[in-house]
């Protein structure tokens, strides 16, 4: 069975294991998702699947979106998305659930979209130590100071660090375990925090680095 | 709250009477010795009560041999604990009694207060 689902982020609590072990975990509301559409590497030159989740509103999607699903009597799905595999015994259609694709204890790598900074100081964006509060300091508190040296090289050298844009990036929480399971609720528990706002999407992939 | 949050969180131990800063309580704690499971008791005054649903603790401190003091935090709905009692309440006006830790002997007595 396929090793990855979509989800959606509910948020973070504590809960108990069996031995009375308290874990932080955050919750993700994880599939149903259909498979869409499946990429083999004779006819597309790679191997995957694409998965659906999100049931909407069919107005609320374009005629292309719903001709590609129609077109295999799925119903409206919001979101889609591809997943590297390499079994072909998929079929265009099938449902794939919580309790198919994970169980308790499995690591699990988790992406989504970090909640978004705006355009961020030194100071937050690259833990820069920002300058003394005494001694003489004034309105430079949290600059990020010099960026170069003087006359040569006479330029900033590219990619050293500043301020700017910070957040809505794609990130990865890598080998989070995870500690339960809800079928009934289609809810996933991982140890830890994930990236992103409550209610973002999610993708949910087996680990790479276990 | 979202209802899915509670749909995994602990449900309230029936066990556990609603407590008080100040209660002198005994808390009996599951404890597993190899496969052995057995009941510890810690008997102390509450001295810190943290609200928060499913994340809620309590502090119980006593004062050990040699009047050294120990505290110690539970998560109120830990499935470690099998049960609370309350032997008394203390007569107090503080929500945290952090003031009983410089306090040994005598001075380290609360009032009992009577229920009307």
């Amino acid at each position: 069975m396929i090793k990855g689902l979509i989800g959606k982020k509910i948020g973070m609590t504590q809960i108990f294991d069996d031995q009375g072990v308290a874990y932080p975990v955050t919750l993700i509301e994880a599939g149903p998702c259909y498979i869409t559409q499946i990429r083999r590497v004779d006819r597309d030159g790679y191997g995957a699947v694409q998965l659906g989740f999100g049931e909407v509103n069919p107005k609320r999607l374009t005629g292309g979106q719903l001709g590609h699903l129609k077109a295999n009597q799925l119903p409206a799905l919001r979101f889609l998305r591809e997943f590297a595999v390499k079994e072909n015994d998929l079929k265009i259609g099938d449902k794939v659930t919580v309790a198919e694709a994970f169980a308790q204890g499995d690591r699990v790598d988790v992406i989504g979209i970090s909640k978004g900074k705006g355009f961020a100081g030194a100071v937050k964006r690259y833990h820069f130590h920002g300058m003394n509060a005494t001694h003489g300091t004034s309105d430079r508190n949290r600059a990020p100071g010099s960026r170069s040296s003087g006359t040569t090289p006479g330029r900033v050298y590219k990619g050293s660090r500043g301020p700017g844009h910070m957040g809505m990036d794609r990130i990865t929480a890598q080998n989070l375990k995870v500690v339960l399971v809800d079928a009934e609720h289609n809810l996933l528990a991982v140890n830890g925090s994930v990236p992103g706002s409550r209610g973002s999407l999610i993708m949910i992939k087996e680990a790479r680095k276990q | 709250m979202n209802e899915l949050l509670k749909a995994v969180e602990a449900k309230p131990n029936e066990n556990i009477p609603p407590l008080r800063t100040g209660d002198s309580v005994s808390v009996h704690v599951k404890i597993k010795e190899g496969d052995r499971e057995r009941i510890q008791e810690f008997k102390g005054t509450v001295i810190r009560l943290r609200k928060g649903k499913n994340e809620s603790s309590f502090t119980v401190r006593r004062l050990a041999s040699n009047g050294i003091g120990v505290e110690r935090t539970f998560l109120l709905r830990s499935p470690r604990l099998e049960k609370v009692v309350v032997e008394r309440h203390g007569e107090v006006r503080r929500a945290q009694l952090y003031f009983m830790r410089g306090r040994t002997g005598r001075s380290a007595r609360l009032k009992q207060k009577f229920e009307e």
